[in-house]
């Protein structure tokens, strides 16, 4: 190794770092914008949030869904542990349903519901046929819903 | 020059390996019949989960590219060896356009399951940004007509760019995006059925042969390049 491609290989390096360094601190205190949406435990724990426009994010619990008309519905929010309320007026999207995976864009209200104008279907990473799902059922192997 | 460019261009796809055009079209070809009709469709998404054949690889590819990109660029910094700055300019285009498929595909697939075609979420985001990257690479060599100094310039926006990467690979599973985790990992069994992997892997090589021969015709250019270069600066 010539001492050239040495010196190279050395600024190359501190170089390196120093980004590396400058992208992490960017990173950390950009943490906060990076973050999609909340769950409801983190919501709840930061009241700071009530009152404003948020998305909240996890399954939809089961048997909390119903719908005043066609187009006003009420579902539960959990990630497990907590549950949100949640209002939303408008159209929902083909693969909403109990027990999956869900992030709704609104408002956090004063008194914890959460009023809902866009509601997004979150997939999970499961790809499956249908015959296969049957099969699990049966079998009494499926996980999942 | 232009017409020169023109006549380089054509003499270059006939030269073309053959073989590999033929294996990147018939890998195509075998690929989409298992994606469209030899697959089960999804028991959740239906149909619109076949766009996933497409979006998977590209996506990969992208990755890879980048990476092969951003590595040569690196050893053309320590070494100034003329070739690994060949290879870099060779493979950024095919780069770009998987990023742009992935994009696109990516969008397609959003609007059905999601109900939007796009979102700001981390992983989206930090795509856009990879797509941003491979422009400004290719644009920036382009426009500083020192190409010693564009060589050097470029190379540095890959190199820094390259950060990029474990932030799109890793979006998914440090912050909370809508984008879902990924689906094949290493260490774990796959989350998808094995009559769905078989098409994903015959995309996946097409997608590699298309890689292969795109950039091999690309290479081949950018040494004409090279060479009308050195020519118009005596």
């Amino acid at each position: 190794m010539t001492s050239l491609v040495k010196s190279r290989l050395i600024k190359f390096f501190l170089s390196l770092i120093i980004v590396l360094i400058a992208v992490l601190i960017i990173i950390f205190n950009l943490r906060e914008n990076i973050i999609y949406f909340y769950g409801p435990t983190e919501l709840i724990k930061n009241s700071d949030k009530q009152g404003q426009i948020m998305r909240l994010g996890g399954l939809v619990s089961v048997d909390s869904f119903q719908n005043e008309t066609d187009s006003i519905f009420y579902f539960s929010i959990t990630d497990g542990e907590n549950e949100i309320d949640v209002k939303y007026e408008g159209i929902l999207p083909n693969l909403f349903a109990e027990d999956k995976g869900v992030v709704v864009e609104g408002v956090y209200m004063n008194d914890g519901r959460f009023i809902a104008n866009k509601v997004l279907a979150k997939h999970d990473e499961n790809y499956m046929p249908p015959e296969v799902i049957e099969t699990l059922k049966k079998s009494g192997k499926w996980q999942g819903e | 020059m232009y017409i020169k460019i023109k006549n380089n261009h054509i003499e270059l796809i006939k030269s073309a390996n053959p073989y590999l055009i033929f294996a990147t079209i018939f890998a195509f070809v075998i690929g989409l019949y298992y994606s469209l009709i030899q697959s089960p469709p999804d028991y959740i998404q239906g149909d619109s989960m076949r766009i996933m054949y497409i979006h998977v690889p590209s996506a990969w590819f992208a990755l890879m590219t980048y990476s092969i990109l951003a590595g040569s660029c690196v050893l053309w910094f320590i070494t100034r060896n003329p070739l690994f700055n060949v290879v870099a300019r060779s493979i950024a285009q095919v780069g770009m356009v998987f990023t742009l498929m992935s994009l696109i595909t990516g969008s397609i697939w959003g609007k059905p399951t999601w109900g939007v075609w796009w979102v700001w979420d981390a992983r989206l985001t930090s795509m856009l940004i990879l797509f941003f990257l491979y422009i400004a690479y290719i644009f920036l060599w382009q426009a500083i007509s020192n190409k010693e100094l564009a060589s050097k310039i470029s190379a540095a926006l890959a190199i820094i760019g390259f950060i990029n990467i474990p932030i799109i690979k890793f979006s998914v599973d440090w912050w909370n995006t809508l984008h879902q985790p990924a689906s094949i990992s290493k260490l774990s069994a796959p989350s998808i059925d094995v009559s769905m992997l078989i098409p994903l892997f015959i995309m996946t090589a097409a997608c590699f042969l298309f890689l292969v021969t795109v950039s091999l015709i690309r290479f081949r250019l950018v040494l004409i390049e090279n060479k009308m270069l050195r020519t118009s600066s005596l």
